[in-house]
């Protein structure tokens, strides 16, 4: 009995193996190319990695295939949860490498990026990352890339936006270990400061913190016009409310990571009056791309059940994708090298804009989204851009 | 610091200590009848707080609370009768090791049922109603907290000092024994221990998330964690101990996120944790014990 086990676990160990070598030729014999998914599904970030997956998923759904020297090749996507962990990022981008995958899209959150971004370079296989903001993703990294804009863009955007609305004073809240969170706090604080601004408060949390009543009591006591508070979505309605139940009035404002419905769900009433920057706005498509998104995305969202509301981050998972596949086109290979040089000089119409890269791997773009959350749903107020 | 911004923190940190309070019970009632430290007791609080979720959905406040703490009774029972009892006569250890896998599964089994992402914890009204004394500002559930704790303590000691029930379960703590040779139904004081331990831990919960607004699975660890820390600085099996215990950290805890030291507020609560075993291994509280041989 337990030989035949033993022979059995053998046998789909091996499986495995020859099943895991065959990147580009599928059973039924049509050419095959791979992408990998980098993102958290779980953990801290789990709900908007999940929503930028969906936006990649519904980008396979509508561009299944791919031209690679006038063969048709059929683009798998092929997923793994890096858990919002920067440990099991390194062992999801492994395990994507192993899998044979030509690119690498994601991922949401910076810190796991930024973890994975060695192994994507030792390997030579270019990454693309939807959402991550943090300058140090593609920073002299030669095979990452982003669509997105950077966080000392929206720092400063944020800061711009505070000043003109009058604020004089102004606290920040980070968490520690957070290279989203510590690094656009520093970007808001810089740019305020050169404003002419007053940072009167800086305060710190960890991660996992449900309790932000200290932290907010110093600020409280401080007094400042506003709070600018880059955080995960799981610890944004926490700050929210505990805020609001202290009687603090000051406006609450944050980065890109908080359009997220969630908020407005779990933090109710209290949410009304934050504002954001994003990457997209849904009621002012800039191409027909975003157009053409917009309205096959949002039954997307429903058929698995999510609200029809189009999260930034979702239209960011779509261009990653798009990105890609032009990408591939144009080098026409499956290798990783070749398309990472025609990433360098791929312009794409995507759903957040045109997208170019300059010599960092970053897109070029200069243009913010500020939302206002008011009657429990996120309003577009103005497009800011810096520069 | 401004005199309010001072009080407004005493307030955080008295509410933070009594929830704590009412966890650490749990640690310590069980430790002082069965000598076991029960490590699933933190998990049994995150627990409560998904079934107070599932139950503010579909009952009215009043016997939603009154459901989840019933089901959480029921579990806390349920799992001393399945993974302790057949180990009653095995060594200390066994059960020991039993405890940490029920944690352990008790967190996966939550993570596989209601997924890692963060769960809103529904509000109550009245306990959420926010009452404002100049700068002061607190909902009702931040004032009841500590209030409620100690209510519940004093009538937690007159359970174990005057009643039949609690004499039994004095006894069993004194010698296991020698109680069951005298004709006390030992299976029924242990019952009650869990019930009364998971009750209260019920109890923190409602109060602590009604307070915290979210849910995941690992939810009760750091709490459990620190509230065994209380137990111990409290004189383990000692029940007043345990809930100053927990008073203190709370208050030291919020102190020094007050004063900046966020980073260190975790690393404190071990770090008393070693103090306190190196210097009064007792706790504050705690009866000298002669070893039974």
């Amino acid at each position: 009995m337990k030989r035949i086990a033993v022979f059995l676990v053998i046998a789909l160990l091996a499986c495995q193996f020859v099943f895991a070598g065959g990147s580009t030729e599928s059973k039924s014999g049509e050419k095959e190319i791979i992408i990998g998914v980098f993102e958290p599904q779980t953990g801290e970030n789990g709900g908007g990695g999940y929503q930028e997956v969906l936006g990649m998923r519904y980008a396979n759904k509508v561009y299944p295939t791919v031209q690679i020297n006038g063969e048709t090749y059929k683009v798998r996507l092929i997923e793994a949860d890096n858990k919002s962990d920067k440990t099991e990022a390194v062992t999801a981008a492994q395990s994507l490498i192993s899998s044979g995958a030509s690119v690498i899209l994601g991922s949401y959150g910076s810190g796991v990026s930024i973890a994975a971004g060695d192994i994507f370079l030792d390997n030579e296989v270019p990454a693309i990352g939807a959402s991550c903001t943090n300058p140090q993703v593609t920073f002299g990294n030669d095979y990452y890339f982003r669509v997105c804009f950077l966080d000392p863009f929206q720092g400063t955007v944020m800061a711009n936006f505070a000043w003109q609305d009058g604020a004089k004073k102004a606290a920040v809240i980070t968490q520690l270990g957070d290279d989203y969170s510590s690094g656009l706090g520093n970007f808001f604080k810089r740019a305020f400061v050169d404003l002419g601004g007053n940072v009167v408060s800086e305060q710190q949390f960890q991660t996992n913190t449900t309790d932000f009543k200290s932290i907010l009591t110093n600020i409280k006591a401080t007094n400042p016009d506003v709070i600018f508070a880059p955080s995960s979505i799981a610890t944004a309605p926490l700050i929210i409310k505990q805020a609001r139940e202290l009687g603090i009035t000051a406006k609450i404002m944050a980065g890109d990571t908080w359009e997220n419905s969630s908020i407005i769900e779990n933090a109710g009433s209290s949410a009304e009056g934050v504002v954001l920057s994003t990457f997209f706005d849904d009621a002012d498509p800039a191409t027909d791309e975003a157009a053409k998104f917009i309205k096959g995305f949002k039954p997307y969202l429903v058929e698995n059940n999510q609200p029809d509301i189009i999260p930034a981050v979702s239209a960011l998972g779509y261009d990653s994708y798009l990105v890609a596949l032009k990408a591939i086109e144009a080098a026409n290979s499956t290798k990783g090298p070749a398309i990472r040089d025609a990433l360098v000089d791929v312009a794409v119409e995507g759903v957040t804009g045109k997208i170019v890269f300059d010599q960092n791997g970053d897109a070029d773009k200069d243009l913010a989204f500020i939302k206002v959350i008011e009657n429990g749903q996120f309003k577009f107020l103005k497009t800011v851009s810096v520069l | 610091m401004s005199i309010t911004t001072i009080l407004q923190h005493s307030l955080t940190g008295i509410s933070l200590g009594g929830a704590y309070g009412l966890i650490a019970i749990g640690y310590t009632l069980v430790y002082g009848i069965l000598r076991l430290i029960n490590f699933a007791h933190g998990d049994i609080f995150m627990m409560a707080g998904y079934f107070m979720i599932f139950s503010l959905a579909s009952f009215p406040w009043p016997i939603a609370i009154v459901v989840t703490l019933l089901i959480t009774v029921l579990m806390g029972i349920a799992i001393e009768r399945v993974a302790y009892k057949p180990l009653r006569s095995s060594p200390r250890m066994s059960i020991m090791i039993s405890a940490i896998g029920v944690s352990y599964l008790l967190q996966n089994l939550a993570t596989y049922l209601f997924t890692a992402i963060p769960r809103g914890y529904p509000e109550i009204p009245l306990l959420k109603r926010i009452f404002r004394v100049g700068e002061l500002s607190a909902s009702l559930v931040t004032l009841l907290t500590p209030v409620l704790t100690i209510v519940l303590v004093a009538l937690l000691m007159i359970l174990v000092n005057k009643t039949k029930t609690g004499m039994a379960m004095r006894a069993a703590s004194k010698d296991f024994e020698t109680a069951k040779l005298m004709g006390i139904n030992i299976n029924r004081v242990i019952t009650v221990t869990f019930a009364i331990g998971s009750l209260l831990a019920g109890i923190g919960s409602i109060l602590y998330f009604t307070d915290r607004m979210s849910v995941t699975p690992f939810s009760g660890t750091l709490p459990g964690l620190k509230c065994f820390v209380a137990a111990v600085f409290g004189g383990i099996g000692n029940i007043p101990g345990a809930v100053i215990g927990g008073f203190f950290i709370g208050i030291v805890e919020t102190l020094l996120v007050a004063l900046g030291y966020s980073t260190f507020s975790d690393a404190f609560t071990f770090v008393l944790l070693i103090v306190m075993l190196l210097v009064k291994p007792t706790g504050l509280f705690g009866e000298k014990t002669m070893e039974k041989v």
